[in-house]
Formats: C-alpha cells, structure tokens, sequence
C-alpha cells in the first residue's frame, strides 16, 4: 500500500496514459487523443499541485478495511453475474450497433458532409448534449473560481517576483527549449481545432492542448510573467464568450425557424449551413474549455504562491 | 463461450478498485484517485462496447465497410473533459479543508467537528 501521494499521482498519470493506448487499440482515436492530454497531462500536474498545499503523506490509517472489502467483493460479483446476459466483446450484432449509429455511419455524409462521424455527432446531431457539456464545464471553473481566488495579500509584490525569477533562471536549458517549443504547440492546438472535421480532434481536445503550453510557460516563468500575458478578467470573460458563441448558434437557427442548433437554418445550403454551424460552435468549445483549464490552474497556483513563506519551503 | 465477456469483467475489476479506495481511505486525495479509476473504467466500458470486430475508426475513407460505433465515443470524450474539471473542483475543495481544518484526513476533520459541538 502506497503511503506517498506523489507515487500515487505518478501512477495514476501511467494509468491515464495506458487507458489511453487502449483507446487507440479500440478505435477510438478522438477520445484516446483527450485522454492523453487530460488524464495523462492536465490531471496529474493539478494534483500535483494540490498535494504541494495539502501534504504528500497519507496517514495509515483505514475505516474498517475488512467490511469494504466485504461490501467490494459482494458488489463485484453482482456486477459480474449482470454481464452474463451481455452481448459479446466485438460483436456486430450487439443492441448497441442497431439503433441511431447506422444512421450515423449511412447518412452524415450526405447530411453534414464531414469526414469524421465522431465531429458530426459531437456537434450537429447531439449538439444539444455538447451544450450542457459545456456549461457543466463553465460551472465548474466558477466553483474553483470561488473557491480559491484571493486577494492579494500587500505583503506579495516585488519581493515574490525576484524570489520567482531566482529559482527560474537556475532552469536555462528547460527555458530555452521551452520558449522554442510553445510556439508549435500552440500552432498544433490549432491545427486540431480546425481539422477536427476531417481526422481526430476538435475544440475539446484543442482547447486542452492550447492549455497545456501556458501551462508549461507558467512553470518555467513564474505566475507573475504569465500574469502579464494572459490576465484574469480577460481570460474570465473569454469562458463566458465561449458558452455565449455556442448558445447563440442554437439560437440563430431558432430566429431562422429551424429547430435549436438545427444549422441548415444558417445558410441557403444545408450542408454549408452545417459546416459554418460546426465551425463555430467548435470554436466556442474550444474558447471555454482552453480558458476554465487556465483559470483553474492560475487559481490553484496563486493560491500556492499566496501561503506564507515558511509553509511553503517545507513542502 | 463465457470468455467473449472478458472485457466488461476487466471493467468490474477497475471499477472495485476505485470503489475500495473510496470507501477504505481516509485521505481525501486518495479519494479523489480512487473517483479518477471509477471514471476510466466506465470510459473503458463505454469503448470496449463501442468496438466491431473488424472495423476501424469512425471517419469516412473510400473501401471500408465496417467501423466502430461513433456514439459511445462523443460521449465519453466530453465526459473525460467534464471528468477533469469536476476533479479540479474536488481538489479545490480538499485545498480548501486543508486550510480550514489543517488536515485532509476524515476522522482528524471529524474529530475537530465533534470538538468543536
């Protein structure tokens, strides 16, 4: 039994990353892609933020190890006995193959005229469900939001700035390579965001890409330079464009007399309506979820910077 | 053949390790890992359900008759981006007690609570 979280963390960051070879074994290449950015990138470096604030030693002891065990085995096996009625691993006739996919598979080329079918359904046909995705995401940034942001305390200015570049400029080689590498990070995040209609990707997996390389430069320049770069209220208000730009989509092809988020509403062409339509809506995913990761992260940093000195040498 | 269920027991196995460490630990990080086991390993149901025998990919290409199921694979995509900012929030409340109570242990959290009634 592990006692070090952070062995724990690094564990679970393997894990992610071999769920995610999985995925690509599965065919599935667009969730793989999002497991490997989130599970294996974003997920372990926030806790490993976390565990800087609360304490990387777990204390030994258990609630009754032998009943949760008992309560573990027992529903295991109902589990189990559940699957014996279960239609065989790969099997084409499965219920699950029958209902709206051939639909999917048949039809979205003529309807939505987008190579990726994993696109088509993510953002026309259940754009409703992406929706509520979307704000489930939004809201959640608002809960760290104000769970963690602080004011600054007087105390913090010049004095964390130079303590932030000391311990920084030890790291030459890393900063150097750093600074040449976001730029194609950023351009690939790009990239996956607009050709998320013809291969994998998509604003989900884009947005956590883009993320992903402020992440690196935060780490490497100190909260006070990425401060200067991308500043609270700007990026606070980029989340809520997101949202905003995905709900008035639905709401244009409301106004044109289509259905909500129906996008043939949205020009003379259904199709082409379907690709501006996809377009956008993509680009609002990708708004929101590149701006709450960085809110979350900026949050969960600053709090850390924002502890007592002393408190935070010994972690 | 019983065997052709071996992925969902696969899922069952994952899923109880999850759950132990949630039910067992006291740790509220620990905790949180336990949630993120539970999660992949309903992503991993959702997908192993999702594959054909002989398909690939779900993007259209010229000569290929058979692909996987695209629907489990939309939803369990958003669901892993949902999936990190609902932790983010958890991790954040955890900082949170850490301050309050200045420990993330349950029955150390419980004991101040019962101290201070």
């Amino acid at each position: 039994m592990m006692k070090d979280l952070l062995a724990v963390i690094m564990l679970l960051g393997i894990y992610s990353l071999l769920s995610s070879s999985f995925f690509v074994v599965m065919d599935a290449v667009d969730v793989a892609f999002t497991e490997a950015a989130v599970g294996a990138g974003i997920s372990t470096l926030l806790m490993l933020v976390a565990i800087s604030m609360t304490g990387r030693s777990e204390h030994p002891v258990r609630h009754k190890p032998l009943l949760a065990l008992a309560v573990v085995f027992v529903t295991g096996s109902l589990l189990i006995y559940g699957t014996l009625d279960m239609p065989y691993f790969g099997s084409a006739h499965a219920p699950i193959h029958q209902q709206v996919a051939p639909r999917y598979i048949n039809d979205s080329m003529q309807e939505i005229g987008v190579p990726n079918i994993v696109t088509s359904v993510l953002a026309s046909y259940r754009a409703y469900d992406t929706f509520g995705e979307v704000v489930v995401i939004f809201t959640a940034g608002i809960g760290v939001l104000s769970l963690l942001s602080w004011v600054r305390r007087s105390g913090y200015t010049k004095d964390d700035d130079s303590y932030n570049q000391s311990m920084h400029e030890q790291h030459l080689i890393l900063r150097i390579v750093t600074k040449m590498m976001i730029p194609f990070i950023l351009l690939f995040a790009l990239y996956v965001q607009f050709h998320g209609d013809f291969g994998p990707g998509g604003g989900f997996q884009a947005g956590v890409i883009f993320a992903s390389a402020i992440f690196l430069y935060t780490m490497l320049f100190g909260m006070s330079t990425a401060r200067r770069v991308i500043s609270q209220p700007f990026i606070q208000i980029l989340a809520a464009t997101g949202v905003l730009l995905y709900g008035s989509v639905g709401v244009a092809s409301l106004l044109n007399g289509k259905n909500f988020f129906d996008y043939s509403a949205l020009s003379s062409d259904p199709v082409a309506g379907q690709h501006l339509g996809i377009l956008l809506i993509e680009m609002g995913v990708g708004l929101t979820v590149t701006s709450i990761m960085i809110i979350i992260f900026f949050n969960f940093v600053s709090r850390r910077n924002n502890l007592p000195r002393k408190e935070n040498q010994d972690i | 053949m019983l065997i052709g269920l071996y992925n969902y027991w696969v899922v069952v196995v994952l899923m109880m390790v999850g759950f132990y460490i949630v039910i067992a630990h006291g740790n509220l990080i620990k905790k949180i890992v336990g949630l993120s086991i539970f999660q992949t390993s309903v992503f991993i149901f959702y997908i192993s359900m999702a594959n054909v025998e002989g398909g690939t990919a779900p993007i259209l290409a010229d000569g290929i008759e058979q692909y996987s199921n695209p629907l489990p694979h939309v939803l369990i995509l958003t669901a892993i981006v949902v999936s990190i900012a609902t932790t983010a929030l958890a991790l954040a409340l955890a900082i949170r007690l850490k301050e309050a109570y200045g420990s993330i242990e349950e029955e150390e959290i419980q004991n101040k609570d019962n101290l201070d009634c």
